[in-house]
């Protein structure tokens, strides 16, 4: 019985941490988010370096097949530094995807060129996940798309998007497909790239290599599973700063984190979250290794982590004073962060709705 | 990750599940561990005999004397937990006083005091807090001077658990009255028959006395009867502190209140609609779910951390914050979801589960109280979990 990171796992961590410090700074965010650009080339091609895009796709297609576990490692740390690149859609998800629905020549098709960073992908199931919005939706029929996706994420860089219809498939879409309109979408989080995708009649390659209804559930919890160590990960950021502020910031003659009242809020955060990397570690293991668990686990490691979220990105904050609240700490950027993981792929009411439903719990 | 057991702990936990098949129907009914009955004792005496309770006390003091492995103890808790046997005894005597006594006392008191407390025979109560000295505990001011070979003992403790039926007493007392604070106290123990003891119980909001006073008028206690040196008294009770946090905020109590909680939510019915069905009442039992699956989980990890001699720094200490206040709002939604129901108390008609959620809803602030306040809980999070500066001592007058 062992329940923690293996030595590998530790010093995998540590390098993509060690490598995002470097290259994911605050200034770079800035001048990534001031471009609207979620896709920051350097940063990208240094987790190229690191495999990063290929971490669970299979040896065979030239990932590193490894486990969720692992990603979610490096959805922490790519939390922690707000780094601008496409991971919980393009590295996670829709690798998740054509694994356990893509037929052979579908994975040959993308998960090699997923894997070396040359091709990014979208994933459009918040309709799904979070429920239709807007009248959105997708009709397929006859290896065509009709309707509209909202809150599509890793949307602007994509090269293809797996798309979900309204009866539950999933299908592959070109980013140059015929009859396909892109609209981006601005959210608070500059970091991340949220989009809407139109279809006319468009031409989908349909996911049908394995059981649908399942297939998406599994996407929908590798992605639940991702958010919530992205907020982990942006979380312990945030609390990092705010003692590290709070043992700088003198008022009334003393050091402002000798106040309990000061303390009190750096305990009360740091209580709370630390549970929910215990939650996000057994999250995942259960999606590797214990099926029947899997979307329960994940259902509750977002909700948890989405309401831990919320009460660490204000009470961090608030730590620091007015200055919190300004553009030049930059303290915001985790702040956004935080507030998109906790609404996408499900809100933690939605989801605690779905965790409901998973136990037979009452009528929906 | 491996959250399986090797096949050396699947081999021990076969023996666990043959044990109880075969012995359980020894196991004694109530679960009351002061009112420690002779089928009480012989349950403990069995256990024992075969490592199930005291299983890492040396033989020599009457223990199983095996060697400490935490996944064993837990196998055990997992089997005796699945089987609902009541586990070998507990209380301050034998979770606090006698891994303070193993680490501390003289090879005279450890012969003593430890088979007979481990046997059930001798309980023991816990004299810590006074009426002045709740969060500061050091600035206690129970005095014991010397006169003869005795130590003279005035004074006042509160919060005293089982001290009506306890027959021992563990106690901090100030016997260098001109020592710095923490340099003043010293361990004693006592019998509570000697002269000069008045136990008075302490009624709590829940209407019940769980806790008691002790007030002390010239009681002598002999020298010898000292764990640690004089003016050692700090730290020997901070040994004992370390024991008690442990006990405190278990996650799998929270997992055993849940799951009477999803039942209640199942039968209960509100104009004919059951709870469960109920939206805003499902909401939060989910969501309390969460935060119990979470502290389950971070359990493990702390077992594992221990298990390798790691010390998990942060991720300890919030234990007993975050475990209590769980508890209390698990008893929370249980009061709310029940309603006016929820009120109903002592032997009233209509009244659910014996009352015993607004008793635990009770009593469980006064958890969140005791063993170190949460206010307490948050000043060690902050200075010992994120290295943040200690509050100025004020200039002295």
């Amino acid at each position: 019985m062992e329940f923690g990171l293996s030595e590998d796992q530790r010093l995998m961590q540590d390098s993509v941490r060690r490598t995002l410090e470097k290259v994911s700074t605050l200034e770079r965010v800035r001048v990534a988010a001031d471009a609207k650009d979620a896709k920051a080339n350097d940063i990208w091609h240094a987790l190229v370096e690191l495999g990063v895009p290929g971490l669970i796709i299979d040896e065979e297609f030239g990932g590193m097949g490894l486990k969720l576990l692992d990603a979610a490692l490096i959805a922490e740390a790519l939390g922690r530094f707000v780094s601008p690149v496409p991971f919980i859609a393009s590295a996670v998800m829709a690798p998740v995807a054509l694994a356990a629905l893509g037929s052979a020549k579908q994975k040959e098709a993308w998960l090699p060129k997923l894997a070396n960073g040359e091709a990014v992908a979208g994933v459009a199931i918040s309709e799904r996940s979070s429920g239709a919005r807007e009248g959105s939706g997708v009709a397929a029929s006859g290896g065509k798309l009709s309707g509209k996706a909202l809150f599509v994420l890793d949307f602007a860089a994509a090269d293809f998007y797996i798309v979900g219809d309204n009866a539950g498939g999933l299908h592959i879409v070109d980013a140059k497909a015929k009859g396909l309109t892109k609209v981006a979408l601005t959210s608070i989080d500059l970091t991340r790239s949220l989009g809407e995708l139109q279809f006319d009649k468009v031409d989908a390659d349909a996911l049908v290599s394995g059981d649908a209804k399942s297939g998406l559930q599994r996407v929908l919890d590798a992605g639940r599973v991702m958010l919530a160590a992205d907020t982990l990960g942006a979380g312990w950021m945030m609390i990092d700063k705010a003692v590290e502020y709070a043992k700088e910031r003198k008022q009334f003659g003393r050091v402002i984190g000798s106040f309990q009242a000061v303390k009190h809020m750096c305990a009360e955060m740091a209580s709370e979250i630390e549970p929910g990397r215990s939650l996000v570690w057994y999250a995942a293991h259960a999606f590797d290794e214990l099926p029947a668990e899997a979307s329960l686990m994940a259902a509750h490691a977002k909700s948890y982590m989405g309401e831990v979220g919320r009460f660490v990105a204000r009470t961090a904050t608030e730590v620091h004073g007015g200055m919190g609240f300004t553009d030049l700490l930059g303290l915001h950027y985790w702040f956004k962060r935080i507030g998109l993981d906790r609404q996408l792929l499900g809100s933690p009411e939605r989801v605690r709705a779905d965790a409901a439903a998973m136990q037979d719990w009452g009528a929906r | 990750m491996d959250l399986s057991y090797s096949p050396q702990y699947e081999a021990f936990r076969a023996e666990v599940r043959a044990f109880l098949d075969k012995n359980k129907s020894k196991a004694p009914v109530s679960r009351g561990m002061m009112s420690a009955g002779s089928g009480t004792l012989a349950w403990q005496k069995l256990l024992i005999e075969h490592g199930y309770a005291a299983r890492t006390i040396p033989k020599e003091y009457g223990g199983f004397g095996a060697e400490a492995d935490i996944l064993k103890s837990r196998i055990i808790a997992e089997e005796f937990t699945a089987a609902g046997a009541p586990m070998g005894l507990g209380g301050q005597g034998i979770s606090m006083f006698v891994p303070t006594l193993l680490e501390l006392g003289t090879e005279e008191q450890k012969k003593a005091f430890i088979e007979p407390t481990l046997m059930g025979e001798l309980i023991w109560c816990q004299g810590y807090s006074e009426p002045g000295s709740g969060s500061d505990l050091a600035s206690l001011q129970t005095k014991a001077h010397e006169d003869g070979d005795d130590f003279v003992i005035n004074g006042q403790k509160i919060w005293t658990s089982t001290a009506k039926s306890a027959h021992m007493m563990f106690c901090l007392v100030r016997t260098e009255p001109d020592a710095p604070k923490h340099e003043g106290i010293s361990y004693l123990i006592f019998s509570m028959d000697t002269p000069g003891i008045d136990v008075r119980p302490l009624t709590t909001m829940t209407g019940h006395a769980e806790f008691n006073e002790v007030f002390f008028t010239d009681v002598r206690v002999p020298k010898t009867q000292i764990v640690g040196g004089r003016g050692q008294g700090w730290f020997v009770a901070n040994a004992t502190l370390k024991h008690e946090r442990g006990m405190l905020g278990d996650p799998n109590q929270a997992g055993a209140r849940l799951r009477e909680i999803v039942d209640l939510m199942h039968e209960e019915t509100m104009d004919g609609e059951r709870l469960i069905d109920n939206p805003l009442f499902r909401d939060r039992l989910v969501q309390l779910q969460s935060r119990v699956l979470a502290m389950q989980f971070h359990g493990l990890r702390l077992l594992t951390a221990s298990s390798k001699g790691e010390d998990a720094g942060l991720a300890r200490l919030i234990v007993k914050l975050q475990g209590c206040e769980i508890n209390h709002q698990l008893a929370a939604l249980a009061i709310d979801a029940l309603g006016e129901l929820g009120v109903l108390y002592g032997n009233s008609p209509h009244l659910r589960a014996h009352g015993s959620w607004q008793h635990r809803y009770m009593f469980d602030l006064g958890l969140i109280i005791g063993g170190g306040t949460a206010q307490i809980q948050k000043n060690i999070i902050s200075e010992r979990g994120l290295a943040m500066p200690r509050e100025p001592k004020p200039a002295k007058a």
